[in-house]
């Protein structure tokens, strides 16, 4: 019976996610920064919140550290509610907002030692976390020197060291590696890596190959509304399958057209005239089908000469543009209505 | 609360601040010391006190003006609130750090009083209950301060509107004073009072119809006492002033009495304004 109960309570476990958010709503007096946002972090990913500047990122890390209040909807983090229980579930979080929150009169380490009682870890684990925190965050060097002479690319990391302490189960970061220079934010980026092994990583940026590079997971926020969230691979293929084939041929549009006509697991075409009397096509193919040698061949078999035959994958820049920029006149459709 | 407090504590006496209260009350303390009680030879330290009071109207908004006010600037209130500790132990923390930083030139010039017995008999029971109250009227401003460092956005915002407010205690009585005591004069006064109030209360809540229906109510109520017996409302204006002076409450003590319900009202008063503190950052986190 105990062991029943046990395994229940693994397979119960094992349903929830780490951080769960539903229905979360954030006005601000007549403007909506969050609408209506429900997702689910589960434990020991890196998450990448993606969205251009405004579009909510902030305003839904900070209801998710208990920062900020909602005006509707629920958080829980590992099953406790940050609003009914906010000892609980901000004891799982380290959070780095977007300005690391620095006592700049005090040196580095006092300001470690300081986070540590206030997360009321135990005395005795002071020592040990102090170093093993700053050895990830290669804080060493700097350990009694005034975080207010320090400079940016510290700063940002005795922010992280901060939120590390007490070895919490979820790291959020607001915008980690803003302000930084290249080779700053590639070690900001290879430390976040790091941090994945040990815990799930929440992180946003408005910066697109940031999240590609470092993130399992990415969520795209745009409007205050989630309007994608898979992972970088599956995102690319969400676009048309992911593929168009463009091809340029030796003809006009009609010739063209006539070779083409009823090629099979062709979703879509779209015509242009070229150069120097060239027709362009591109080709949306039917999903799972790479139509290309099926043209070849009709090419080859008619009068009319292929010049060009590529196929174009979909890159992320392309989902998050897409996405991101049809919302607006979603929501003023919205807003009419309303 | 524990790391709240120590951090505070460390970064008042680390940077100049502490030392710079301490130096300013001693600095009056001992010069008013030396014209009333060596040079006047009164052996009373008590009146001494009385008349060094006026420093809290700079002690205290410099001591409270920092202690919110510059979180919110630097942003470091966003490390308070993710941080797994009730409101109420920061304000509480807070609060007590300054009263560490009131308590040493207080306890320095607990000697003032084993000096000048050297020179003659003092009355240590009235000296050190006038001293302890002093601390006391010290602790309610700082309340009144830390309360008036929540609501705003910097500290040199903070620290001329604690200036304004603690003047504004400071010649409260003798302001009342100037009003007339006939009946109708009081209901004015206090009518204004109830205005005053409602206008405090919309500029903090931003809503309109709360701050109305409380003037309203207010300004009813009075009226409707004035209508029922309005002998009662002669000389009330001063007489609730007088009440209400946080300072006169101090003076008692220095004419040699130990005024209980003048302990409970400074405590309460504490009370009142932590509260109002930690519900002012608790509000922020609702509506920013």
């Amino acid at each position: 019976m105990t062991f029943f109960l046990y395994s229940l309570d693994i397979a119960l476990k094992g349903e929830t996610g780490l951080i769960e958010v539903s229905h979360l709503t954030k006005r601000y007096g007549g403007h909506t920064a969050v609408s209506d946002l429900s997702f689910t972090i589960e434990k020991g990913r890196i998450y990448g919140f993606l969205g251009p500047n405004g579009a909510g990122k902030s305003t839904t890390m900070n209801i998710l550290t208990g920062c900020l209040g909602a005006t509707e909807g629920e958080v829980r983090i590992d099953g406790h509610d940050i609003f009914e229980e906010p000892m609980a579930a901000k004891r799982k979080i380290g959070y780095l907002p977007e300005l690391p929150p620095l006592y700049t009169e005090m040196t580095t380490e006092e300001y470690l030692r300081f986070v540590l009682q206030a997360k009321g870890v135990r005395r005795s684990e002071w020592e040990s976390q102090l170093r093993s925190v700053m050895e990830k965050t290669k804080l060493f060097d700097v350990r009694g020197r005034l975080i207010g002479s320090l400079s940016k690319g510290y700063r940002q990391r005795v922010g992280i060291a901060q939120a590390l302490l007490g070895n919490p189960e979820v790291i959020i970061l607001d915008e980690p590696t803003v302000g930084l220079d290249p080779a700053q934010i590639i070690e900001i980026r290879e430390m976040i890596r790091a941090l994945g092994r040990d815990h799930t990583v929440v992180l946003s940026s408005h910066i697109l190959s940031e999240v590609q590079a470092v993130c399992d997971h990415i969520m795209i926020i745009a409007h205050g509304k989630l309007v994608a969230s898979d992972t970088a691979e599956n995102l690319t293929n969400l676009l048309s399958g992911g593929m168009t084939v463009e091809l340029e041929a030796k003809g006009s549009e009609s010739e063209v057209r006539a070779v083409l006509d009823g090629l099979d697991g062709v979703a879509g075409a779209a015509y242009a005239p070229g150069e120097d009397g060239t027709t362009r096509v591109t080709l949306t193919p039917a999903e799972g089908v790479d139509p290309r040698e099926a043209i070849f061949k009709r090419f080859a078999m008619s009068d009319v000469p292929l010049i060009e035959l590529r196929k174009d994958k979909a890159t992320l820049e392309d989902v998050f543009l897409e996405l991101t920029q049809s919302e607006p006149d979603l929501a003023q459709k919205e807003a009419k209505e309303a | 609360m524990t790391a709240i407090f120590r951090r505070e504590v460390a970064s008042y006496f680390k940077g100049m601040l502490g030392y710079l209260i301490a130096a300013f009350v001693l600095v009056f303390a001992g010069i008013y010391t030396m014209a009333y009680n060596l040079s006047g030879v009164y052996a009373n330290f008590e009146y001494t006190l009385s008349a060094i009071a006026f420093i809290y109207l700079i002690a205290v908004p410099i001591l409270s003006m920092r202690s919110l006010a510059e979180e919110r600037r630097q942003k470091t209130d966003q490390l308070l609130y993710a941080l797994p500790i009730r409101l109420s132990d920061v304000v509480l923390g807070k609060y007590l750090a300054m009263l560490v930083v009131l308590a040493v030139p207080t306890l320095i010039m607990a000697l003032y009083p084993l000096i000048l017995s050297q020179f003659g008999t003092v009355s240590f029971a009235t000296a050190y209950r006038a001293l302890f109250a002093f601390f006391l009227l010290g602790a309610c401003l700082l309340s009144v301060g830390l309360f008036i460092s929540s609501v705003t956005e910097n500290q040199v915002a903070a620290a001329v509107i604690t200036l304004v407010a603690v003047l504004l205690l400071y010649f409260m009585s003798g302001l009342s004073d100037f009003v007339s005591t006939e009946a109708p004069a009081s209901l004015l006064a206090l009518c204004l009072l109830v205005l005053l109030f409602a206008v405090v209360l919309w500029l903090l809540s931003k809503n309109p119809l709360v701050a109305l229906l409380t003037a309203a109510a207010g300004v009813g109520a009075l009226l409707a006492c004035y209508g029922a017996d309005s002998a009662a409302f002669e000389g009330l204006f001063g007489k609730i002033m007088v009440q209400l002076s946080v300072f006169d409450r101090f003076y008692t003590f220095v004419d040699g009495v130990f005024d209980l319900t003048a302990v409970v009202y400074y405590l309460s008063m504490i009370a009142v304004f932590l509260f109002l503190s930690v519900q002012s950052l608790e509000k922020r986190r609702w509506s920013e």
